[in-house]
């Protein structure tokens, strides 16, 4: 159980910045999710925390101690690898325990550990097998049972789940945050996949080419988007962004979408003061678009909505859900909805566009305004 | 069709036999001229069998006519050979095996070129060295023993055990390392606990390699040594160079016999393993 | 102490690489120093300029040693590929025996230069060899004397070198072969393609880079033939079946004149790196690529 502070880290590989000012804090016990693409420097960051890479300048401060020349054994840490990497010549054993031994830990105490990690995780059967003898998910769970059993200050994970089918995933996805539940150690975990940043996380860290869009609660990254960035890479499918301006009529604001004058909409009820702008994004999320006023009714209690009228083009079913594409006025808008409701296409029809959870991004910079 | 198809494979199978005779019938010859006496070489023919087993050319091969005569006999030669082979091997395999594992797990400033430096040099002509190697292991006093060319052999030999050992480490797992350093394991527990116990395949390809180069040398130890510390391919060659005025040809086979027998040997018993191991690097690239 | 720790890579590979330095690179140098001097029997470091290389090739015999190398190089990397591609070809048939017959292709490899030169040295022998053989059959006219004779020496040990080495291209044809999407096939086949047309349109033009190492390899093997020669002609008869490796030792060891010598070496060297330099860089382009 640790605290966790990264001043102003860079590193720089051959010729190119891979990580450019990276600046986190996070408290005893928090899961922090290093969440981007892949080349953003997520795994790097995580190598550098953990000590497998050397950074060029900056601190990082484990439980208030600067570890920026210790080796990667010395911080007190775990890590899990995404490929696990388990001993190949070893069994699940001595896997687990080679660790404790390097650190000459007394026998009877290995042998403890050992125990209680083993019934934790449900390996006994396993213990004598060689890693080549075990499944995906077996070899996963040797992975946490090694880092488990050292008890470290923080627990880092390098993408641990992307090897596993998608129905383990789920499944081991719960187990992490269950472990994390009981255990209420420091966590650091890098993944690509945002889904599995907003189930597991209590910060997360959304990584763009080395630099840290934005740092905050899943519920903020969510419905707070800080950049263009952030709000297109969390929620699937991605949020809608119409192209537009920003004009202001007497007291009134009005978004007028790209080559399309007439289609303003009136968006004063965005509790925001507003400048003229050429150059802006409209976001909203396809979960927060309606197609009947009733539902609008219900989310939006202080009725804070607007029509506007769509052509429906194209449909997607998914199940228990359904995605329609819309024309609005030359641009496209995504619509989530429940597979219950029935639409015809290419019949004009109206749609409802919740305020409150409108974003408003500058086209330049990017951010939110 | 099914006529087509027979009449093909009967072809194919016909030029395989064929082929067979002809990688086999060398060795056939060797053996069956060994097993003759003069009279029957002069007598017969290249192929015609013995007309009794005579192994009286394979005990002269081995160890000569006895004293008072002057002619080479193997043994002596053999001996050197072994006791200049099996070290000579074992120090390049450790170190090729220590400087793979260096060069691809521990990424240091030059380390390509390092390699790169190593893998040309696998492809020099040995000509370009032989001069200055002579004066050195003059210079060094060690020009005409065992010790001289077990430092060639060695030198000359870790440039492909560091090739082979390289090309093998990367493919393994740089996590597994890693893992092993957040363990809190250091450089040569690395290398003795982790990577070690999986390297038996490279191992098995460095060795027969190895031994196969340095038992079937002969330029270096016809250029490093003389008279009775030669290495056996020397001695076999000044055996039947013999300018004597007869020349015993069934000696001669016995002694190519089994100057060869030892690779030969490694060869069946691990030839398959090696050749897996050898290609799969030529094929890479 | 931690300096030690965390510099132990770099001292560990250090000793092989200073030795590699030293005894290679440096050692070429001063091979190369010294076909640029006056040296004799003992070396004389007084610079004197290309000389030895003037001098080298203004002798016949160097000139035949090259010939011959040429020849050799030529027939040797013909023969080999061919015969390594037909009978890999043959032996990807699915055949039963395929691990018996393997073996016996590439037992000639695990011999040294010398018992395979000394064995063919018997079969070749022109009056107990194939000679007699032939003329024990009826064909009394049967003249087989490459051997001994000037012009033809060189052949034999074409035959010698070929016989121990195709096996080993054979194998890395095979595994090449064997390497090839099996899918890839399969689209041929559907496409209507023959068994003939299939290998020679499409799988051999995949093994491009099977070839290339293959080439390399014999032409490495060719350039360094030295052993083979020894034990099979002597560079014999005379000096009709010279070749570059033995003019060189002969030069050094026989007549004292290391700085002729080491010029034959340097070309011996020049003409290797000529063609292994450009082959190493594109195979490094093809690694970076890849990654």
């Amino acid at each position: 159980m640790a605290t966790l502070e990264i001043k102003n880290l860079k590193k720089k590989f051959k010729h190119t910045e891979v990580l450019k000012g990276i600046n986190l804090e996070i408290k005893d016990g928090d899961f922090l999710v290093l969440l981007g693409p892949s080349g953003c420097g997520k795994s790097t960051l995580l190598n550098t925390i953990a000590g497998l890479e050397n950074s060029d300048s900056g601190e990082i401060i484990i439980d208030k101690i600067n570890v920026n020349l210790s080796e990667p054994s010395q911080r007190d840490i775990a890590f899990v690898f995404q490929s696990y990497a388990l001993y190949p010549a070893m069994d699940v054993k001595e896997n687990i325990i080679f660790g404790l031994k390097q650190r000459k830990i007394s026998k009877d105490k290995i042998e403890s550990s050992l125990n209680k990690i083993v019934e934790l995780l449900k390996i006994t059967e396993l213990l004598q097998r060689k890693p080549a003898q075990l499944s995906g998910g077996q070899r996963q769970r040797v992975a946490m049972g090694r880092a488990l059993v050292r008890d470290p200050k923080i627990f880092l994970f390098d993408e641990p789940l992307s090897n596993l089918d998608a129905k383990l995933r789920i499944e081991m996805r719960r187990e992490i945050k269950k472990l994390h539940k009981n255990l209420k150690t420091t966590m650091v975990y890098v993944t690509h996949d945002q889904t599995e940043a907003m189930s597991l996380g209590t910060k997360i860290a959304i990584m763009n080419d080395g630099k840290i869009e934005q740092f905050d609660t899943p519920n903020n990254i969510y419905n707070n988007p800080s950049t263009v960035f952030v709000a297109d890479f969390v929620g699937s499918p991605s949020m809608n962004f119409l192209r537009g301006a920003v004009k202001k009529n007497n007291n009134n604001f009005f978004f007028i979408p790209e080559n399309s004058e007439n289609n303003s909409l009136d968006i004063s009820g965005l509790n925001m003061s507003l400048v003229d702008q050429n150059e802006i994004l409209f976001g909203i999320r396809p979960e927060h678009v309606y197609l009947k006023k009733e539902h609008a009714l219900r989310v939006t209690k202080d009725h804070n909505f607007i029509e506007i009228e769509v052509m429906p083009e194209l449909h997607e079913y998914i199940g228990h859900e359904q995605i329609i594409t819309f024309n609005f006025s030359g641009q496209e808008i995504l619509g989530k909805f429940s597979s219950s409701i029935k639409i015809e296409l290419d019949k004009k029809i109206s749609l409802f566009i919740d305020l409150n959870s409108v974003s408003i991004f500058n086209k330049e910079t990017k951010t939110r305004i | 069709m099914l006529n087509k198809k027979l009449f093909y494979r009967f072809f194919l199978l016909l030029i395989l036999t064929l082929f067979v005779i002809y990688y086999v019938t060398p060795l056939y010859v060797m053996i069956v001229t060994s097993l003759k006496t003069m009279d029957q070489i002069r007598g017969g023919n290249l192929f015609s069998l013995p007309n009794s087993i005579n192994f009286e050319a394979w005990k002269i091969a081995w160890s000569g006519r006895g004293p008072g005569t002057s002619d080479t006999f193997l043994k002596p030669y053999f001996i050197n050979s072994l006791i200049i082979t099996i070290p000579a091997l074992i120090i390049s395999t450790f170190l090729g095996a220590i400087n793979g594992y260096a060069l691809t797990k521990w990424k240091f400033k030059g380390a390509n070129l390092i390699f790169l430096l190593f893998l040309f040099g696998t492809f020099i002509p040995y000509q370009a060295i032989l001069l200055p190697m002579a004066r050195t292991l003059g210079f060094l006093g060690i020009s005409n023993s065992p010790i001289g060319l077990i430092l060639v052999h060695t030198v000359y030999g870790l440039g492909f055990t560091t090739l082979f050992f390289r090309n093998y480490y990367v493919s393994i797992s740089d996590e597994i390392i890693k893992a092993a350093k957040v363990d809190g394991a250091g450089f040569f527990k690395i290398f003795f606990k982790i990577l070690l116990p999986v390297s038996l395949p490279i191992l098995v390809v460095t060795i027969i390699f190895q031994f196969t180069q340095i038992w079937n040398d002969f330029l270096f130890g016809v250029t490093f040594s003389f008279g009775e510390s030669a290495p056996l391919q020397v001695a076999l060659n000044n055996m039947v160079l013999t300018s004597a005025s007869v020349k015993y040809y069934n000696v001669d086979m016995a002694a190519a016999i089994m100057a060869a027998l030892p690779t030969l040997i490694v060869y069946i018993l691990a030839g398959n393993y090696f050749i897996k191991g050898l290609t799969a690097g030529s094929v890479k690239g | 102490m931690d300096w030690l720790k965390k510099n132990l890579p770099k001292i560990v590979v250090a000793p092989s690489f200073a030795v590699l330095l030293w005894f290679i690179y440096g050692f070429i140098g001063w091979t190369f120093y010294i076909s640029l001097t006056k040296s004799k029997l003992l070396p004389n470091y007084e610079f004197w300029g290309i000389d030895q290389y003037i001098r080298l090739w203004q002798m016949p015999r160097w000139h035949i040693a090259v010939e011959n190398l040429v020849i050799f190089t030529i027939l040797f990397i013909t023969i080999c590929i061919i015969l390594g591609v037909v009978l890999s070809i043959f032996l990807d048939q699915k055949i039963r025996a395929e691990g018996f017959l393997k073996t016996i292709y590439l037992y000639p490899m695990a011999l040294s230069f010398i018992v395979t030169g000394t064995a063919w040295k018997w079969i070749l022998n022109p009056t107990m060899g194939i000679e007699k053989f032939v003329h024990q059959l009826g064909f009394e006219n049967f003249q087989f004397d490459w051997l001994v004779t000037p012009g033809m020496s060189i052949y034999t040990i074409v035959i010698a070198g070929v016989w121990q080495s195709s096996g080993f291209i054979m194998a890395i044809f095979l595994a090449g072969l064997r390497s090839i999407d099996d899918e890839v096939i399969k689209a041929a086949k559907v496409d209507g393609a023959n068994a003939f047309s299939i290998y020679t349109k499409i799988v051999l033009p995949m093994m491009r880079p099977v070839f290339m190492s293959a080439i390399v390899i014999l032409v490495h093997l060719s350039i360094k033939s030295y052993d083979l020669v020894i034990a099979l002609t002597a560079g014999g008869p005379g000096i009709s079946s010279d070749m570059p490796a033995v003019f060189m030792t002969k030069m050094a060891f026989g007549r004292s004149e290391i700085g002729l010598a080491s010029a034959s070496a340097i070309m011996m060297f020049a003409t290797v790196s000529a063609i292994i330099v450009p082959y190493l860089y594109s195979e490094l382009r093809r690694e970076q690529n890849v990654k």
